[in-house]
């Protein structure tokens, strides 16, 4: 375990090092009293990693399992490994239709909240004037209360203007809903970028729009990837708008797609086609994450810090 | 008027920035309606914010005014019945059982998810040697990298997953329970037991959250100067004493935004019992307010009934928030230590 974990960690750059942990930390040494810690820590931190990693690990060995083999015994291995169960998901179960639905509404809220919400916060950020502090709270106030409350009202809005149960009705209140949260970070980050260069560009000549694109966003990307990351997270892991708001099962966004079948699955008992859809659900998200993991966990510190 | 124009001539020469703000903001004012303005302004503000306003703050003043009638959705009129529903919800069983289990879970999964985010983030960061310099565990990242993983998964999934696992003849619990010897559990159902159902829903939450925390407080850890540590070493104060003493203090903003994060979460669990329990769990002990507003709004169509539920919930979440800051005030908030 240790051999792995130190495998795990090889290619991680000083950067990544703690103040507490200067360069020459491999001299290790220190007392008998500071090598018990130390293993104490490891062995505490090993058996939790292990908590996380081993669900995981099972549920994708019974992926390739038959039914009867997964009522047989949990931890038998698959008698032959074959990718039925995962044909049958993306296929019958339709798994990959949601999969696409849930791009498509992901991809476009997130275009459009990221964009609303960087104009309204560069203005809210800069300008003053009549109603700004009003705004703000506003917007506070949308990411203090639970969506619950809304729901009902938010039924008969989408509803009134013909939206209920269709994909761009979905990618509206997606949009709204992520709105605060996107201005409330990003309110922060151009307050803090200097005030002065804005001013220049406009004694140079460019108008307000020109200033805004051309120069306030390219130096507010941090942020803005900062936002879009955690804001895509929360928008592919959103479940009680679509299920409350789309009920139309070819709409059907994924985390929907799986409550729905796995309820289905209760009767037809094709628990090794749930399996697989839970692994097709997971592995992209698990990919994005390895590849991001660095710039995931430093947004949310950053996010949840501010 | 004849200050201001005399502060108009003195000011640009010796002014601070927060002077010439004020001074390019009214010349904003007087000359503002170019094209390039006009058009800047209503594209960034007024159309995101009329959009917000009608489908987030309007539905929140809707619903608090919804819950004062008996409008069941199906009519188009709806009478006004003032509290009916408020006082109809404090004698619903049903309803009280719920919001007795959502502040049990509010209670319980903060403190143990951040009590062990806690534990393990103070391990990762002083683990090491405590000889010299005060260091972190070597090769941590690779827990922070495992424990993180499920923050990434969606809620529903992770349910579906723990379903799985409780499953009382194939799931992997019983499984494992039963190899070890303990042949009372071949067919015990967890999640259908009253005993235990809400501890393992609680249990479920708490494995997929308490990796985010753990980064959290790592990034604050690191945050704090290595000095405050050093000294605290070399005043002779233990990892434990430190960790008290200094750490937690030092990050205490941190924690009580982490607080109210969670405890709103765990006001809310929907999610997680959609997958594992979604009939409220043996005799309800799983059964949470969100669940109870769902099924009376959208199964029942009592939809004024409803919107009073969301409004106790929003309230209790308030409350909720509330409590963290005067908690947080009473243990010396305002008094940072090492500032």
């Amino acid at each position: 375990m240790t051999q792995i974990s130190q495998v795990g960690a090889a290619p991680v750059p000083s950067g990544e090092r703690t103040p507490f942990e200067p360069a020459e930390a491999g001299a290790g040494g220190g007392t008998a009293g500071d090598k018990a810690v130390t293993g104490f820590s490891h062995g505490v931190l090993i058996i939790w990693s292990v908590l996380v990693i081993l669900p995981l690990i099972w549920v994708l060995m019974s992926s390739f399992k038959t039914s009867s083999e997964i009522f047989a015994s949990p931890f038998s291995l698959p008698s032959h490994w074959s990718f039925i169960n995962y044909v049958n998901a993306w296929t019958t179960a339709g798994i990959g239709s949601f999969f696409f639905n849930s791009v498509i509404v992901v991809v476009c809220a997130l275009i459009l909240t990221m964009l609303f919400g960087s104009m309204s916060a560069y203005v809210l950020a800069r300008f003053t004037f009549p109603g700004n502090r009003v705004l703000y709270y506003l917007m506070l106030a949308g990411l203090t209360f639970p969506i619950f409350l809304a729901i009902v009202p938010l039924f008969f809005v989408l509803r009134g203007i013909g939206l209920l149960n269709t994909l761009p009705g979905l990618i509206l209140t997606y949009t709204a809903f992520a709105f605060p949260f996107t201005v409330f970070f990003l309110h922060a980050f151009f307050r803090s970028l200097s005030k002065s260069i804005a001013e220049a560009a406009a004694v140079d000549g460019a108008g307000e729009w020109r200033t805004f694109f051309q120069i306030m966003l390219p130096m507010a990307k941090p942020g803005l990837a900062t936002v879009a990351i955690l804001n895509f997270v929360g928008l592919w892991n959103q479940f009680l708008l679509p299920i409350a708001l789309n009920t139309n099962p070819d709409n059907y966004v994924l985390t929907q797609a799986m409550a729905s079948f796995a309820s289905q699955a209760g009767y037809s008992v094709d628990f090794g086609a749930l399996f697989a859809a839970v692994v097709i659900t997971v592995v992209p998200v698990l990919i994005i994450y390895l590849i991001f993991q660095r710039q995931l966990q430093g947004s949310v510190s950053q996010g949840v810090s501010k | 008027m004849t200050v201001t124009a005399s502060g108009g001539l003195t000011t640009p020469v010796s002014a601070p920035s927060s002077g010439l703000r004020r001074i390019g903001s009214a010349r904003w004012r007087r000359r503002n309606l170019t094209f390039d303005k006009i058009s800047f302004f209503l594209v960034f503000l007024v159309i995101p914010v009329a959009f917000y306003l009608g489908f987030v703050v309007s539905p929140f003043v809707q619903a608090a005014y919804f819950s004062l009638t008996d409008w069941t959705g199906f009519t188009p009129t709806m009478n006004f019945i003032g509290f009916s529903n408020y006082v109809k919800l404090f004698t619903d069983s049903t309803f009280l059982q719920a919001m007795g289990n959502n502040i049990l879970m509010a209670v319980v999964v903060p403190i143990v998810t951040l009590g062990l985010a806690m534990f393990f983030a103070t391990l990762v960061t002083v683990g090491g040697s405590a000889r010299g310099n005060i260091r972190g565990l070597r090769n941590s990242s690779f827990y922070r990298v495992i424990s993180f993983f499920p923050y990434v998964i969606p809620a529903i999934v992770i349910g579906l997953i723990w379903s799985q696992i409780y499953d009382p003849s194939a799931g992997l619990l019983n499984g494992i329970l039963t190899r070890l010897g303990l042949d009372q559990f071949a067919s015990f159902a967890w999640l259908g037991d009253p005993r235990t159902a809400r501890w393992c829903v609680m249990f479920v939450i708490i494995w997929g959250l308490v990796g985010f925390y753990m980064v959290l407080f790592i990034a604050a850890i690191k945050g704090v100067p290595a000095e405050v540590f050093e000294a605290a070493r070399i005043d002779g104060a233990g990892r434990f004493r430190t960790a008290v003493s200094i750490t937690i203090p030092l990050i205490r903003e941190n924690v009580q935004t982490a607080f109210i994060y969670i405890g709103i979460l765990a006001l809310d669990a929907f999610v997680y019992m959609a997958a594992l329990e979604p009939g409220g769990g043996p005799n309800n002990t799983t059964l949470v307010m969100a669940q109870e507003l769902f099924t009376t709004a959208f199964t029942k169509g009592q939809f004024g009934y409803a919107c009073a539920m969301g409004v106790v919930l929003a309230l209790i979440t308030l409350a909720y928030a509330g409590l963290i800051f005067a908690v947080n005030r009473i243990f010396g908030g305002k008094s940072e230590v090492g500032e």
